[in-house]
């Protein structure tokens, strides 16, 4: 059964079509890649799932239940989490009060402390829990928005280019951590590196245009000739 | 010493200093400084608002003039004695402050300025047109008679500074309290960053609401207070001179800080007290005055107090 699923979704700004009618089925426990050009909506259709855009027309479900009319804190609270692909952490709060600013919303007192310093564990950060979040590297910062995500144990986690900006050996890191989520949480993951994609997602959707342009897995996609003329190149 | 222990040390302190300065301060600077906590309550009101939730209200006006023609009013037409008149005011303010922020906080930054300031003229205005209860700009005066508490008269100074310093350290802990719990840390990060933190699943509209409600509310508990312990209730104050001077307050002292509306209010009264001693120009010395602490402190006193030297500061 799937997690989470879109219906003919669409949106368009004024005449411009960013997403056209793409229908999506994401089952529980998958790690699912969004991959695409530039400009595809890869942003705009997470930012329609996750609740921050309106979506112009079509619907979105999540855990059995019709989304679409909900404001995105009451998507979040049903088991959604969110990370930017613009880093959006709170930059004049120290890092551990933003994870624990994610963790709040679930837990109370020690428990907070506990599942802060758990989740910057995890992504290689619990010596900087008192370092202004603004001070920290870009890619520490991009390691301080998935902490955010993870905190949240979410049963959707919808990471928007986690691992832009981040050093090779970061990246494996990041690799690592998906993997040993994966069969815990689902995870919808929009990604340029494709090493990334490759190792670590069950599926993969491709857009191009606004429109899916071909779904299946990583060697299927890697394969398929439309995907390598729109995207991957022919080499 | 812990985090804590330094902030309660800290803030008990000049609550003990303030207490102490009762039995030793000369008359006229014990009347200030009675008069100086009243409005440095206002003014911690005020900061919850702007300082910790990053809305910048122009109409905070509205509050404190809701407090005080709440409770005057009272005494004045229902016969009130001061304790219900008191809690009048004060649930004037809180019922003025949710109508407003139901109506304004559907918009943000230089229009939720607008909406405010437009509500709080509409409220100076009603104060004037409804001159025959208001006396308007005139206003009116309430007796000394009537402003006895429980047996104790206000309008002695020494009552009238326990008073007001009972009303300042009720406010002052009450924000303190505030802004080291969870809710108050959600402030924050929506003055940081609204949209992730709808995106972390907050009701960040509610938290507004909620902050919106409890700045006005302690801002009319400071109005009631002003008019009863010095006995007068006029349009005056819900000009909008009495919004700005909150604002004023705030950012000299430093914006989010729990000490900063305190010592902002008391340094922006002694410098018009001073230089009006000084020259009959006493503006312009005013004026320079907040230029260079501008400059070289925008943060506020307290605020580049925090920066420097004491980063725990909450």
């Amino acid at each position: 059964m799937s997690l989470l699923s879109t219906r003919a979704l669409s949106k368009h700004f004024g005449g411009l079509q960013a997403v056209e009618d793409v229908t999506m089925a994401v089952p529980e426990g998958e790690v699912r890649a969004l991959i695409g050009p530039n400009g595809a909506g890869k942003t705009t259709l997470v930012g329609m799932i996750s609740g921050r855009i309106a979506p112009s027309s079509g619907q979105v479900h999540f855990d059995g239940a019709d989304v679409t009319a909900l404001p995105a804190h009451k998507r979040i609270l049903r088991g959604m989490a969110y990370t930017f692909q613009i880093t959006s952490v709170f930059e004049r709060l120290p890092a551990g009060e933003n994870v624990a600013l994610a963790a709040r919303r679930r837990l109370k007192g020690t428990q907070v402390t506990d599942a802060v310093a758990g989740a910057l564990d995890r992504v290689g950060l619990a010596h900087l829990a008192d370092h202004e979040a603004g001070d920290l590297s870009y890619g520490h910062q991009r390691l301080l928005e998935i902490a955010m995500g993870l905190v949240q144990q979410p049963r959707l986690l919808i990471l928007d280019e986690p691992t832009q900006g981040l050093t090779d050996s970061e990246i494996t890191n990041f690799k690592a951590l998906v993997r040993d989520l994966a069969g815990k949480t689902t995870i919808l993951l929009i990604e340029h590196n494709m090493s990334v994609v490759m190792e670590t997602a069950d599926q993969v959707t491709v857009l191009n245009f606004g429109a899916v342009l071909a779904e299946g897995t990583p060697d299927e996609i890697r394969a398929d000739r439309d995907v390598q003329a729109a995207y991957l190149g022919t080499g | 010493m812990s985090t804590g222990a330094k902030v309660m040390a800290l803030h008990g302190g000049v609550l003990v200093l303030l207490f102490v300065l009762q039995f030793i301060l000369p008359a006229y600077h014990h009347g200030n400084l009675a008069r100086i906590m009243v409005l440095a309550s206002y003014a911690v009101g005020y900061n919850i608002l702007f300082g910790y939730t990053g809305l910048l209200s122009l109409g905070h006006a509205l509050f404190f003039a809701a407090g005080m023609y709440g409770m005057g009013l009272g005494i004045q037409h229902l016969d009130l004695s001061v304790a219900p008149a008191l809690l009048a005011g004060v649930l004037a303010g809180a019922v003025v402050s949710t109508a407003l922020a139901l109506l304004a906080l559907r918009t943000s930054g230089v229009a939720f300025m607008i909406v405010t300031l437009m509500f709080a003229q509409a409220g100076y205005l009603t104060v004037l047109y409804f001159g025959e209860f208001t006396r308007g700009d005139e206003g009116f005066v309430i007796q000394q008679a009537q402003r006895v508490l429980w047996g104790i008269d206000l309008s002695d100074p020494t009552n009238r500074y326990f008073a007001a310093l009972i009303l300042f350290a009720l406010s002052l802990l009450a924000s303190l309290w505030l802004v080291r719990r969870p809710f108050g840390k959600t402030l924050v990060a929506i003055r940081e960053n609204e949209e992730r933190v709808r995106m972390l699943g907050y009701d960040t509209y509610k938290h507004k609401l909620m902050a919106m409600v409890i700045s006005g509310t302690i801002s009319a508990a400071a109005g009631a207070a002003y008019g009863l312990l010095f006995g007068y209730a006029g349009a005056s104050f819900a000009s909008v001179q009495y919004s700005i001077f909150p604002l004023l307050w705030v950012l000299l002292g430093g914006a989010g800080t729990v000490l900063g509306p305190f010592v902002g209010t008391l340094f922006m009264f002694y410098l018009i007290d001073l230089s009006s001693g000084i020259t009959t120009a006493y503006m312009l010395i005013a004026g320079v005055v907040l230029v260079l602490l501008t400059l070289f402190a925008p943060q506020g006193l307290i605020g580049e107090l925090r920066n420097r030297l004491w980063r725990w500061l909450p």
